[in-house]
């Protein structure tokens, strides 16, 4: 097993998905399997190739910097369910230490 | 036991481009909530976040100007977390190939100096702000979402919270030299979050470390960390094992909190930013940022030290800022006596700053018009008494010629003989007693009588002459 029900029960709880017990034990099946199969990779003789950073081979894609803003504060609020005062109001979650990155 | 405190510190820093790291929304405070925001700002599905050139070259000049050494090949990653100030789930940051690394700066604790190492400095972009309400709710607004960051990490270098005090202190000087960011912890340009643990003497493992948040104030990383340490201390004479945890320090009560125990860098599950290609530093590019930074301010201390001869206290003060040291060094430029000057900024200059809380711009004060103020000091022309009423003058309303200001004003120090004899004979003649007393061996009279004259003259007599012809004048009597 490259993976075990304990990892895959992590990996739920840190994606913020919930399994029934049962589910989880053919989740653990699944994933294992996609793992095994990725892990084959790992036969291959990579020796002297150099390593890859990115899945695409060009680079360096920037813009100035100049500010515009191209659209209306309540285009963007179409999607959102509850609002006041212009903010976007949502449960409260107390501060799990990320805001403010 | 004796224990001995490992401190490291992570610091970000607000970048001040005109847009955002990935969008092109504006990047400033004080709007409406959400109006500086669009559609990459949101996370809306489809959109396509691009790299703000300015924000990269800024990181640069920030890195270089703490000695790091620029990674060429750089890429950015997604760190996933789940809150509603990240709207995207995830946050564009970079992982292994920083645009900065293995750097350092030096500090300066207790006449002691010491190397702090710095493991890296980070792009990314900040998260929005959530409000909490009272009602169970909390109140997202996303104009801070997207605005350029650099997260600069320390190595666990530091051994008190004197030198964290000193290590942020001077990083904190650094970046406000080099422009890039207003470096305001109480605005929230720039935050610390600190990683301390202790271990006995001697032991070269770290111990277990815990994570402070919320080191908002120079003052509150100060007595964050004593009270982590005391609290850590506590815990590790009970023999109790400490947990890897992340605290808040809680301002109202001097304490430090326990918000979670710490989930490995692991669960943030990072992985290379799809949407954004690797960014290619050229040699040309990273050459061109250093070429344009400004001198730093230890530079800037020793020359004023040496070069000009002031004090190392006056350099220490007069480069606390970038606008201090260049408005000094711009009045300097105006042919004033550095010393002088010196004085002027840190006496008259910052009481004044302080009390109006302005900065220089904010002033209609100019190098040159200081500089030229002093000199019409050192050559006579006003007393140091009527040079305050200049300078209120000049603070306030500025000049483009403080000789011709001084002259319409009357405030010329009056040191002509011809002028001076009528007034002193004057005074002489209504005080008779005072000759007297003067003749009889009681100093102060004299006192009284140069009173007399500057009272006559509002106080623009020259007052050395005044005592001199004074003298000279009662001998011939």
């Amino acid at each position: 097993m490259a993976i075990n029900e304990k990892t895959v029960k992590h990996v739920a709880k840190l994606a913020k998905l919930e399994f029934k017990e049962e589910d989880i034990h053919d989740f653990t099946e699944e994933i294992d399997k996609i793992i095994q199969m990725v892990e084959q990779l790992e036969d291959l003789d990579t020796q002297g190739v150099e390593g890859t950073y990115h899945g695409i081979t060009h680079h360096s894609v920037v813009r100035k910097d100049e500010a515009k803003l191209d659209i209306d504060r309540e285009d963007l609020f179409k999607n959102v369910k509850t609002k006041q005062d212009g903010f976007i109001k949502v449960p409260a979650i107390m501060d799990n230490g990320e805001s403010g990155a | 036991m004796n224990f001995e405190t490992i401190i490291g510190l992570e610091i970000h820093v607000e970048l001040k481009t005109n847009s955002k790291m990935f969008s092109p929304s504006p990047a400033h405070f004080g709007a409406e909530p959400n109006t500086n925001t669009n559609v990459i700002d949101w996370g809306y599905p489809g959109v396509l976040p691009v790299v703000n050139e300015r924000a990269v070259e800024f990181g640069m000049k920030a890195a270089l100007a703490l000695n790091c050494t620029i990674t060429q090949d750089t890429k950015f990653d997604r760190k996933n977390y789940f809150y509603p100030d990240n709207p995207k789930a995830y946050q564009i940051s970079q992982f292994d190939r920083p645009i900065g690394h293995d750097g350092w700066i030096e500090i300066e604790v207790n006449g002691e100096k010491k190397k702090i190492r710095i493991e890296r400095v980070h792009l990314e972009e900040d998260a929005g702000k959530n409000t909490h309400g009272s009602d169970g709710y909390s109140y997202v607004d996303l104009n801070r979402q997207g605005t350029p960051l650099i997260e600069i990490v320390s190595e666990a270098d530091m051994r008190s919270p004197e030198e964290a005090y000193a290590y942020l202190e001077a990083v904190k000087q650094i970046i406000q030299f080099t422009g890039v960011s207003d470096v305001k912890m109480e605005e929230g340009s720039m935050r610390c979050d600190a990683n301390i643990s202790l271990r006995p003497f001697g032991q070269e493992e770290f111990g277990t470390k815990s994570e402070l948040k919320n080191l908002n104030s120079f003052n509150f990383v100060r007595k964050g960390l004593a009270h982590e340490i005391e609290r850590q201390e506590r815990e590790l004479i009970a023999g109790r094992e400490l947990m890897q945890e992340t605290r808040r320090y809680d301002e109202t009560t001097g304490k430090t909190i326990l918000m979670r125990v710490k989930e490995g860098s692991s669960d943030y599950r990072y992985f290379p930013e799809p949407d954004i290609p690797n960014l290619l530093i050229e040699d040309e590019w990273i050459e061109k940022v250093r070429q344009s930074l400004p001198e730093m301010p230890k530079e800037r201390r020793t020359r004023y030290v040496n070069k000009l001869n002031i004090p190392e206290y006056d350099a220490e003060v007069l480069t606390s800022s970038r606008e201090m040291s260049d408005f000094f060094e711009e009045t300097v430029a105006n042919n004033a006596d550095p010393k002088q000057v010196s004085n002027w900024l840190m006496g008259e200059v910052s009481a004044y700053l302080n009390s109006e809380k302005l900065s220089f711009s904010e002033t209609a004060l100019t190098p040159k018009s200081l500089a030229e103020m002093i000199n019409l000091i050192a050559d006579g022309t006003i007393s140091s008494k009527i040079a305050k009423k200049v300078f209120r003058e000049l603070i306030s309303n500025g000049s483009d010629d403080v000789k011709a200001l001084v002259e319409a004003k009357g405030w010329a120090q009056l040191s002509d003989p011809s002028k001076l004899l009528p007034v002193i004979n004057e005074t002489l003649d209504q005080n008779e007693q005072s000759i007297e007393d003067y003749k009889n061996g009681r100093d102060r009279a004299i006192g009284f009588l140069v009173g007399q004259i500057m009272k006559k003259t509002r106080g623009q007599a020259n007052p050395g002459i005044v005592n001199k012809l004074l003298k000279e004048e009662i001998e011939k009597r």
